[in-house]
């Protein structure tokens, strides 16, 4: 089956690599000893200028006049919360993971050839191995392409202002995953198990399910089920890759859309670094719908915030979209990860009257999930050596989230988050299936343990 | 096999890891992280280790069956000193972060000691081991099929969650007592680490008779528990408070 272009469209706004507009603060300042995010928090509410006052004395790395204890506690603090980010990244990457796992492992349709997108048209059913690895690089290339021409065309709508357009996209896009897909995965769940059902009760599932989603993600929402429905649209985009990507293209397009991401998002002409900058520049949070957001003060204050922030209400401040829940950020920022700093500059300034825990979110773009979980779920469906290779995997996948992030620390910028855990991926992978599969099969047959 | 061998396997090879996951480190993420990394590190070595068996067993004659069983014993030798050479590894890089952490902060100390650091490194070795060895045949346990069916032991999917048990928790103690040993430069500690572990692996190579590898690691795995309690501070002392202030119900201090 020949999917259609829209899909293809938001899965390319998924994964093109933008990073928040968040101005480059990060929450950890490990060398330098100042955390301006900590120091806002800490001194009490202050305004966001003040923020970016201290933002640019971190840059010039130039200490503020504190005492050094203040300094090593805000360290001490920010080191704490660094890795505090980190599991709160680490969970919905399992979590992810876990429900592609799960579903590859139980449900046959989604590992079951059935034709291939029109982004890959060159079949791999060739006769000789030179020709199928020229149709997966021929793949790739086309695929990569579209994902660049998608990534640029949506940089010049948004420097356009051209935000309705962008919006009526994203919400055509989570439609279409929300209804649509939702309701072929749980059409494939119930033949797999032999479940008997009925149109109206499906009917009614389907719709409160993509209706609740539409309103959390789109809109206001908890911020514990925004997150899982962001997990869950991830995780059916995954199976689509899954199941519509031929192997060798499937790993060759890894590998290259982890380089896209390294240059879109480092070069300074990058498309993804180029709409950052844009949002930056106009003081904007990203779109909605496309980074999943772990922070947590945000539930805390979210009533109070639209109370407050609704009879101000304008399109494009940045006040609004932080007193709505959190996926209103403007802009794709799909595998980037970026510390939540102007946000939280902009929502401490509006909640002088609650009392906060000071936490501090960090973003990771849903391009990002998608692709670790079409690696963990390819591994898992074509792999020989079975559970070795997938955990093998998956542990490097973390561990790569794990060093980008340490990377973001000491940066203090948007970083991409596909290369690291991706190079680490394919490397296990492929050394996993091939080396160690043999060895712990013989180990085990003969029950030997090392 | 049935659900109830997945499920009873499961929790016996999987049951104490888990539980001193979710009591000791699930709510720490310094801890979890350090736990990760060590399960990375020990993916690490297993993947060096194959690579040198695979490329020793490619360039030898695949039809002696003999040779290929010496080379896979030679595999498992170099498999065992590799892994312990990663957990010296891990050990310096552990003890890098911690120094750096620790020049941070604002007391000079470190929010996590190098025997908490010991501990969750040493069960991250111990549970990418234990998953590692376990998890496929799990997976086969769900599967049809008749164990022992030529004529092999009843026994394999019980005997290997126990063993796998055994060299998780091994892998604990282990860990303690050689971060001890390189703290307190007792390198004949850590001698004493790499013998134990050649000897608990080289006693699988008496499976199937399973009386030959159970018992004696089971009572190395013991013993290195008491090992490891008394090296990082335990005493009878200890324990006694622990348990007449349990008992007492009072709340009277207990010594860490």
């Amino acid at each position: 089956m020949n999917t259609s272009g829209s899909e293809e469209e938001f899965c390319n706004e998924r994964t093109s690599l933008m990073t928040t507009e968040s101005p480059p603060v990060s929450s950890y300042h490990v060398e330098t000893g100042i955390s301006s995010l900590e120091d806002t928090q800490t001194k009490g509410r202050r305004p966001i200028t003040n923020e970016s006052n201290n933002r640019e004395a971190d840059h010039e790395g130039e200490s503020v006049e504190r005492d050094s204890t203040a300094d090593s506690e805000d360290e001490e603090m920010s080191l704490k919360y660094g890795a505090k980010h980190v599991i709160m990244l680490f969970v919905p990457v399992t979590l992810c993971m876990i429900v592609v796992i799960a579903t590859i492992k139980s449900v046959s349709f989604y590992t079951e050839k059935g034709g291939q997108l029109i982004y890959t048209p060159f079949t791999e059913d060739t006769t000789s191995v030179g020709q199928r690895l020229l149709n997966s690089v021929l793949n790739t290339l086309i695929m990569i392409s579209v994902i660049v021409v998608m990534t640029i065309f949506l940089v010049v709508l948004y420097k356009y202002r051209c935000y309705k357009f962008i919006h009526g996209w994203l919400i055509l896009s989570s439609l279409m995953l929300l209804f649509w897909f939702s309701f072929m995965y749980l059409g494939e769940v119930f033949k797999t198990y032999n479940v008997a059902m009925d149109y109206p009760t499906l009917a009614l599932v389907i719709w409160n399910f993509g209706a609740v989603g539409m309103v959390c993600i789109h809109w206001k929402g908890p911020l514990q089920l925004q997150q899982a429905y962001l997990i869950m649209i991830s995780a059916l985009m995954a199976l689509v890759f899954i199941k519509y990507l031929p192997e060798w293209s499937a790993w060759v397009i890894l590998g290259a859309i982890s380089v896209y991401d390294l240059i879109a998002v480092l070069c300074p002409k990058g498309p993804l670094r180029m709409l950052v900058e844009t949002a930056q520049e106009r003081n904007e949070p990203i779109f909605p719908a496309l980074i999943y957001s772990s922070a947590m003060i945000w539930m805390v204050g979210m009533t109070e915030h639209s109370a407050v922030q609704q009879p101000s209400h304008q399109e494009t401040n940045s006040d609004e979209e932080v007193g709505q829940s959190h996926h209103d950020n403007t802009e794709d920022n799909r595998n980037m990860v970026v510390p939540e700093t102007e946000v939280h500059g902009a929502q401490s300034r509006t909640t002088s009257a609650v009392e906060l825990e000071e936490e501090r979110g960090i973003k990771l773009g849903l391009g990002d999930f998608i692709f670790y979980s079409v690696l963990v779920g390819k591994a898992s469906a074509t792999a020989s050596g079975d559970w070795n290779t997938t955990l093998a995997c998956f542990v490097a996948i973390l561990i790569g989230l794990c060093l980008t992030l340490l990377l973001l620390a000491i940066f203090k910028k948007a970083l991409p988050a596909l290369p690291i855990s991706i190079t680490f991926g394919l490397v296990f992978y492929f050394s996993t299936d091939n080396l160690v599969r043999p060895f712990m099969d013989n180990l085990a047959a003969h029950q030997f343990y090392i | 096999m049935t659900v109830a061998v997945f499920f009873g396997c499961s929790f016996i090879a999987f049951g104490p890891a888990f539980a001193l996951f979710i009591f000791t480190i699930a709510r720490d993420p310094l801890r979890v992280i350090i736990l990760i990394a060590g399960a990375f590190f020990w993916l690490l070595s297993l993947l060096l280790s194959s690579l040198v068996w695979f490329i020793a067993m490619k360039a030898s004659n695949d039809k002696d069956q003999q040779l290929q069983r010496g080379l896979l014993i030679f595999g498992v030798m170099f498999s065992v000193l590799l892994q312990e050479v990663f957990r010296f590894a891990y050990y310096k890089l552990l003890r890098k972060a911690s120094d750096g952490l620790a020049a941070l902060s604002e007391d000079e100390r470190s929010h996590i000691s190098v025997q908490q650091m010991a501990y969750v490194a040493g069960l991250g070795f111990g549970i990418m081991s234990g998953a590692f060895s376990m998890i496929n045949i799990l997976a086969d346990s769900l599967g049809p099929g008749i164990v022992g069916i030529h004529g092999e032991s009843q026994y394999f999917f019980l005997t290997s969650a126990f063993m796998t048990m055994a060299v998780t928790l091994l892998h604990t103690f282990w860990g303690v007592v050689f971060f001890d040993g390189c703290e307190n430069r007792r390198w004949w500690v850590i001698a004493v680490v790499v013998a134990l572990h050649l000897l608990v692996s080289g006693l699988t190579f008496l499976n199937p008779i399973y009386e030959g590898s159970l018992p004696p690691a089971y009572v190395i795995l013991v013993s290195m528990a008491v090992w490891a309690f008394f090296s990082c501070g335990g005493s009878l002392q200890n324990i006694q408070q622990f348990l007449t202030c349990w008992k007492n119900d009072a709340g009277s201090e207990v010594a860490s």
